[in-house]
């Protein structure tokens, strides 16, 4: 992927909530929330378990490992974030874990995608400050 | 059909009975208007609420003076202190805002019917007044660092990797629908080509003179894959208004009463604005599904009833989507419903979006939707159905939605 310079960049919002989400990115790290009362993984953060309410949370580590559930592909320069050159593909992944989360995808064309596509996390240095999880495609051994 | 629709999953929740609804039947749209539709209105949002809001209260037959409520959406540059104050009138009783882009255009309805039924107020407008074309347009990624700011904390996990434009959120629900539905490019296309053949019948219509063909809608532009140019609403500015009063009084007045069957909202588990990705399926649309659960609760009727529908139509998958989600078609087959444009052009087994819809009359956010239901049920409609008694309009979804049904 290829970013634009001087394009100002997006950056998440961090809070209370969800700071350890995003700050675990700079140590190359994906994590998600797990109720420690009822097992839940959860992902967006959230102050409670939606299923049983506690707010006993802890981070777990992700495998990194995923699988495409949904994509697009951005053609249209103007109607496109103008900070990141098109055509650029953002995945809609399923990780091992069970919950999904929204990323880019590199190295793939469009045409080579399909849902079902085994991915695996890697981290992507976009600025001193903003560090992003990103996928690859992953070779399955048969 | 409709019971294995129903015991779907809706039995689990405990409603109120149906004859504690005090809107059915007791209230009713009394007036319409709208400004013209454009690409640049060439003045100010501000003016054209008003203009618009004058338009329905001639068309009511009423004095300004007798205006006691408003209800605005949240989205809207304009607010009540200013329209107070513009239009001259001196006392506001009710007025309240309705949030979620699209989704608050029928909830500006049942926010006004809940008011007239519950005696707060006697006529409430609801509006919207929008340069979404030649102002700040939603298809370009504005200064997003702030639109990220809490509430807004979930466009923080899309926004970064690119994902910041309505057709790109629609997308990624698209491709997964296509996916699990085996659902084609052409079967999306008959949708766009059909809202299109109404909107040249609409003189009102920012489409009005230009039709389109499947092959148009094959060759236009890609945007964001898998939705193309013609898949995507037009960019307007204009403003709507709509008044809203008891069906008593509205039977006193100028035109033939739309009388409020069902006037819903719902947001159901995980839903977010726009980014309902985390659920454990994203090609169903829970709170659509909820709000047409409500509505036919409340009403009393299903979906066979229903003559006319104007389904919101940001993009045209969502037409497809909603049809399965309230019921007229089995989960997965709205597409195939929409195959061939006969079921739901105007003549058709449901006739969709007969003014042109969003796609190719207007987006001024789902209040021209309910104008055109209104005209359907009064048969004033340029793409006029046949005996209209029952019209049914639904609100901007993929967000927390809202959904109306009117009779004669």
């Amino acid at each position: 992927m290829e970013y634009v310079k001087g394009v100002p960049l997006l950056r998440p919002y961090i809070d209370y909530d969800n700071q350890e989400f995003w700050l675990a990115h700079r140590e190359e790290k994906l994590v998600f929330q797990k109720c420690t009362y009822c097992g839940k993984i959860i992902h967006r953060p959230k102050p409670m378990c939606p299923a049983c309410l506690s707010t006993d949370m802890e981070w777990i580590e992700s495998t990194g490992l995923g699988t495409i559930y949904s994509w697009t592909t951005f053609v249209y320069d103007r109607a496109a974030y103008p900070g990141i050159r098109v055509p650029y593909i953002v995945v809609l992944v399923e990780m091992s874990e069970g919950v999904r989360l929204v990323s880019n995808i590199e190295d793939v064309t469009s045409e080579e995608m399909y849902i079902g596509m085994p991915v695996e996390v890697f981290f992507d240095k976009v600025s001193d400050d903003l560090t992003l999880p990103k996928f690859r495609k992953r070779k399955v051994k048969k | 059909m409709f019971d294995q629709y129903l015991s779907r999953r809706y039995q689990k929740f405990g409603r109120p009975d149906p004859s504690a609804y005090l809107i059915k039947d007791k209230t009713a749209i009394a007036g319409i208007g709208a400004t013209e539709f454009s690409k640049n209105s060439g003045r100010s949002e501000l003016q054209m609420a008003c203009e618009a809001i004058i338009d329905a209260v001639e068309d009511a037959g009423l004095k300004m003076e007798q205006i006691d409520g408003l209800v605005k959406f949240a989205m809207d540059y304009t607010d009540e202190m200013h329209l107070v104050s513009a239009l001259g009138i001196k006392d506001l009783a009710f007025f309240a805002e309705c949030g979620w882009g699209g989704g608050a255009c029928c909830s500006t309805i049942s926010h006004a019917a809940a008011a007239v039924a519950t005696g707060m107020a006697k006529y409430v407008v609801c509006y919207r007044a929008m340069n979404e074309r030649s102002g700040r347009r939603y298809g370009r990624v504005p200064g997003v660092e702030t639109v990220m700011a809490a509430p807004n904390d979930h466009y923080g996990y899309i926004m970064p990797y690119g994902l910041a434009v309505p057709p790109s959120w629609v997308a990624l629900f698209g491709t997964r629908y296509m996916h699990d539905y085996n659902v084609t490019a052409e079967q999306l296309g008959w949708v766009s080509v059909v809202l299109r053949e109404h909107a040249c019948m609409n003189p009102e219509a920012m489409f009005y003179g230009v039709p389109a063909t499947l092959e148009d809608y094959m060759a236009s532009k890609m945007i964001v894959e898998p939705l193309r140019l013609y898949d995507c609403c037009v960019d307007s500015d204009g403003a709507c208004a709509i008044i809203v009063t008891t069906t008593e009084r509205a039977k006193d007045l100028k035109q033939t009463p739309a009388v409020i069957m069902g006037a819903v909202q719902g947001i159901a588990e995980q839903g977010e604005m726009m980014t309902s990705l985390y659920r454990p399926k994203i090609s169903l649309l829970p709170e659509v599904w909820y709000a047409g659960q409500e509505l036919w609760r409340v009403s009393g009727v299903t979906p066979k009833d229903v003559d006319v529908a104007q389904f919101y139509d940001a993009f045209s998958p969502l037409i497809p989507m909603q049809m399965e989600e309230y019921g007229f078609v089995e989960e997965g087959e709205g597409a195939l419903f929409c195959e061939g444009g006969e079921r739901i052009r105007i003549g058709g087994e449901l006739p969709c979006n007969t003014s042109g819809g969003h796609l190719s009359e207007a987006y001024i956010h789902g209040m021209n939707l309910i104008n055109e239901a209104v005209r359907q049920v009064r048969g004033t409609s340029t793409g006029q159905v046949d005996d209209v008694e029952i019209s049914l309009v639904t609100g901007g979804l993929g967000v927390p939605t809202s959904a109306i049904l009117l009779r004669r």
